[in-house]
């Protein structure tokens, strides 16, 4: 017991010191911590900053005109939001059927082995930088889609107006193969790690009961997992939605509505990407913001959507059974 | 009774082989994008490339010849900067969610990392312009603030993961022998986590150094020598691919060709590196 303060008198220095360490670094990291929240809300009020004369002068109506005439100064977003919409449900529909037999293949049929090397060539998939995608999207990809399977289309769908005009090598349908291209990792790694946490019980339950590997799938593996492959479809969605610049590549940037998914478009990201060599005037470098204001809009309301349901999904998962 | 319950069993094998089929073909196909990409890449950019082009400045305006130095220089610098703000930057996030964030507040602070990470890059391109282009000539301090936009959530994400694989008692036993939470933290719980921060950073950096959107209006006009000071405009890969690739010249998209090739080996050289060690670490430690 006299040790005790002894010890605390000799080492006052180191006391203090360490009471005086204590508090500096949690000051510093909460300091940190704070910054990512300001941070977030420093990027949106400069986004909207950026926006405000083009704000004031269309308001509202400005998301829903089509034009965008530099030289009579007249601006507006639909065509972009028709685009970003068009382009991002195409890649959803070729992206999501591929991704969850991609994860259902790594997580339920695949030997051990090849788990993990195909696993990796998928994610390897995602690290190949936009760029370098659009590069191909624009020489091999769309020149291919042109001559092979745009025609094929038109010649057996032609009937429905989007698969009427001519094809071409860029456009709205090339931009949602390479944008269904850059989702399908991201949907199929989060689709695996749910189908991995699936309860080993049930699945050998249902295949107990004499059902087949598919039928066990669809009964206790995609049901069990819905609201969560419904997240991953929602991140993968917010990822098509802001992709720029391999867009800005293949979709030939036409500011325009067209029933055909063969003819030139852009999406909202596309359309800003393209304006880099240099904006004319006030208004238009201020409804360049406004676009960007309308795509952090969308782009942040669906990152909090899919954090919604996966934090719903896990409750229910860890709480509910 | 029996001819029907043939028939249904061998539907049901039927549609069975038929779903794994089909999941096995979207591997392929996956796996056969991947394939083609790299391979097309590969063969058209392989015969531009050599030690001239590699060393050389930019080409003249619609002369031939030329390199791709000054980008190489550019985007090492670019990719340096940003990492030298994201990484502590990152670090003391993760730490401070880790360690010593209450649960109410440590959400609203994940919640904000998870959606930078979800972010469009081009918003962070355009912010960035707002905030430190605009009024002013280009310069790489922006695009590096906008790559280490992009890197933070990511570093931050690795870093969490990497702390919370340090044993709690580990922990415990530095503050049972009498440690202080700072030294505990600076003195066992990150030496320990380091490895895995490396890899992350490793990581963010091979994502960053191929981003494009965050540097389209911070250094997107550039000259064509090498270029040292960040203050002006750095040339950078991935932005003149982006402008070459928009060219109608085929001299231009030869050298957009072998520069996506440069970008894609180094890319998938340092994740693949990355990835494997990050596996083998999480195995080591837990």
């Amino acid at each position: 017991m006299s040790a005790v303060p002894m010890t605390q008198e000799l080492r006052g220095g180191r006391r203090l010191r360490d009471r005086f360490g204590d508090r500096l670094l949690l000051i510093v990291t909460s300091a940190a911590g704070l910054g990512a929240v300001v941070l977030i809300g420093f990027i949106a009020y400069k986004v909207i900053r950026g926006a405000h004369l083009a704000l004031s002068t269309f308001g509202l109506p400005f998301v829903w005109h089509t034009a965008w005439d530099t030289n009579k100064n007249v601006f507006g977003a639909a065509p972009g939001l028709y685009g970003t919409a068009v382009t991002s449900l195409i890649a959803l529909l070729i992206a999501t059927p591929l991704a969850l037999g991609i994860a259902l293949f790594l997580s339920e049929l695949a030997p051990r082995s090849l788990r993990l090397v195909v696993g990796s060539l998928v994610e390897t998939l995602a690290a190949i930088p936009s760029v370098v995608l659009g590069l191909w999207g624009i020489l091999v990809l769309g020149p291919f889609l042109a001559d092979h399977v745009e025609p094929w289309l038109h010649n057996s769908f032609g009937f429905l107006p989007i698969f009427s005009g001519t094809p071409q090598s860029s456009g709205i349908f090339v931009a949602g193969v390479i944008l269904a291209i850059m989702v399908v990792p991201i949907v199929a790694s989060v689709c695996r790690e749910l189908f991995l946490s699936v309860p080993p019980e049930l699945e050998e339950g249902a295949l107990a009961l004499g059902a087949t590997r598919w039928e066990m799938v669809r009964g206790v593996v995609l049901s069990s997992s819905r609201p969560g492959i419904g997240a991953a479809v929602i991140l993968g969605l917010g990822r098509a939605l802001g992709e720029a610049i391999a867009v800005t590549q293949v979709i030939g940037a036409g500011w325009f509505i067209r029933s055909s998914l063969f003819a030139p478009g852009d999406t909202l990201a596309s359309r800003i990407a393209g304006q880099y060599q240099g904006a004319v005037s006030k208004l238009q470098i201020a409804s360049l913001f406004y676009l960007a204001a309308i795509l952090l809009v969308i782009g942040l309301l669906t990152n909090l959507l899919a954090q919604i349901v996966v934090k719903r999904f896990a409750f229910q998962r860890t709480g509910g059974s | 009774m029996n001819l029907q319950g043939d028939r249904r069993l061998r539907r049901r094998r039927i549609v069975n082989r038929l779903a794994e089929g089909s999941a096995t073909v979207a591997a392929l196909l996956a796996v056969l994008v991947l394939g083609i990409v790299v391979w097309s890449i590969a063969k058209r950019g392989a015969g531009e490339l050599s030690w001239g082009f590699l060393t050389k400045d930019l080409p003249l305006f619609g002369q031939p010849g030329g390199g791709i130095a000054p980008l190489l220089v550019g985007s090492a610098l670019l990719v340096g900067i940003a990492t030298a703000i994201a990484l502590p930057v990152a670090v003391l996030i993760a730490v401070f969610l880790e360690e010593f964030a209450s649960p109410r507040v440590g959400a609203a602070i994940q919640l904000c990392v998870d959606l930078l990470n979800g972010l469009p890059s081009i918003i962070i391109g355009v912010f960035v312009f707002g905030l430190l282009v605009y009024g002013h000539p280009q310069n790489g301090w922006a695009g590096s603030v906008g790559l280490s936009i992009v890197m933070l959530p990511l570093v931050t994400r690795a870093t969490q993961e990497v702390l919370r694989l340090v044993p709690t008692s580990q922990r415990e036993g530095a503050l049972a022998l009498g440690a202080s939470r700072w030294r505990t933290v600076l003195g066992i719980t990150l030496p320990s986590a380091a490895g895995g921060i490396l890899t992350g950073t490793v990581l963010a950096v091979a994502r960053a150094v191929g981003e494009t959107a965050p540097l389209l209006f911070a250094t997107s006009i550039f000259g064509r020598t090498i270029e040292w000071n960040p203050g002006h405009a750095l040339p950078n890969l991935p932005v003149q691919i982006f402008i070459w690739s928009e060219s109608d010249l085929p001299e231009d998209h030869a050298r957009a060709w072998a520069s996506a090739l440069v970008l894609l080996i180094f890319v998938l050289v340092t994740s693949l590196t990355a990835r494997l060690v990050l596996a083998r670490t999480r195995r080591r430690m837990g």
